[in-house]
């Protein structure tokens, strides 16, 4: 049942990712798409988050009513109204990856934990119900810590300590000073 | 054009890739975190020193252009909003991006936190004016922002090791890293 890699040819082929995004293109980056997901629906709703303006000259340039998408000379408004970019094709091709990496070869996840996690079963219980709502308050955390630190895992800690970047071990010192205590309290198994 | 190719590529193989080594697995991310299942911490330790110290050699040798690396800005907020990611890490043991390939490889639960994290974000993007208000402290720089320990090369993101060059910092911190992961045992507590 086990076709996960050892930690060793783990290690080398996730170096090896993080190490050509930024030889091709730029290092990984994964949670300011969250943003640009929003955005893209949000905007819709509230058109003045997501202003276009023609110069005379033929130059586009983007604004929002909000202090956040207007950061970078509105970056991400630009980016949530023309999806097809990098960065957005990225996250959503990581979907595509997980699953022919369990369709070819595996390790493929068992239908008894689709809903819920093995170390959740045994910690909380088998209540889908509770997964959810535990798997929604987590997701929250996440990405609003994240949104506040400026990245997340991949962003900061992977590539940012490989560039050997201050931010990355401030962050990396943040989420574990948190995480594991966090995690030897809620799972006792 | 060129660019979406190489997103589907890169991306693909990095969803790819999450799941092969096990990270898109909630029950090895909260074993990894509660120090009985390292596999993830070796993993990831040996990860970035590989990837560094070949990033570091490749832009030393002029390979890999020094225009391509993005160190990103240093302030509290960075910690406070590990500390926060944290809790979620914690609880849920997804990332923003394992929780993608996850839910391809069929963990449905990736849904919902999913979905929480898009709220997260948007009422991060909501608050943001506010918080730079009445907690500016929240983003001032640390030790200059954009700095890395190593010299990079790239002349916008300062080094905080000037005397010694950025290739034999960075690889020593690479070599530390690659020796943690290998000398880590399997796990640090029983059960």
């Amino acid at each position: 049942m086990n076709k996960s890699w050892g930690w060793l040819k783990s290690g080398i082929i996730l170096g090896m990712s993080f190490l050509i995004a930024v030889a091709l293109v730029k290092p990984i980056g994964v949670s300011t798409q969250y943003v640009i997901a929003d955005c893209y629906i949000f905007c819709q709703l509230k058109p003045e988050l997501a202003q276009v303006d023609t110069s005379p000259d033929g130059k586009t340039s983007y604004s929002s009513s909000n202090a956040y998408l207007d950061k970078s000379n509105g970056k991400y408004v630009k980016s949530s109204l023309n999806l097809a970019n990098y960065g957005f094709v990225f996250v959503l091709s990581m979907f595509a990856g997980g699953f022919l990496a369990s369709k070819l070869g595996g390790p493929k996840v068992d239908k008894e934990e689709s809903w819920v996690p093995y170390v959740w079963q045994e910690n909380i219980g088998s209540s889908g119900m509770k997964r959810m709502i535990g798997a929604f308050v987590s997701g929250f955390f996440i990405l609003f810590g994240a949104r506040l630190a400026g990245g997340c895992t991949s962003g900061h800690m992977m590539s940012g300590m490989m560039q050997t970047s201050l931010s990355g071990y401030l962050f990396a010192a943040g989420v574990f000073v948190i995480a594991v205590p966090l995690a030897i309290i809620i799972f006792k198994r | 054009m060129n660019q979406l190719i190489l997103a589907v590529l890169i991306g693909g193989s990095f969803g790819f890739i999450l799941h092969k080594v096990g990270a898109t697995n909630p029950t090895k991310i909260i074993g990894f975190l509660r120090l009985t299942d390292l596999h993830l911490a070796k993993v990831i330790l040996f990860a970035i020193g590989f990837s560094s110290l070949l990033l570091f050699i490749l832009m030393y040798f002029n390979v890999i252009p020094t225009s391509h690396i993005s160190v990103k800005s240093s302030y509290m907020g960075v910690i406070v909003g590990g500390a926060i990611f944290g809790i979620g890490f914690g609880l849920g043991g997804y990332c923003p991006g394992t929780t993608l390939a996850a839910l391809g490889a069929g963990r449905k639960d990736s849904i919902f936190m999913i979905l929480g994290g898009l709220i997260g974000a948007w009422v991060y993007v909501m608050a943001y004016g506010w918080l730079t208000e009445t907690m500016p402290w929240l983003y001032d720089a640390i030790a200059g922002g954009k700095v890395s320990l190593a010299q990079t090369g790239n002349e916008s993101y300062p080094a905080l090791i000037n005397e010694i060059s950025g290739l034999l910092v960075a690889g020593v911190i690479a070599l530390l890293f690659m020796g943690g992961a290998t000398i880590l045992p399997n796990k640090l507590r029983k059960i």
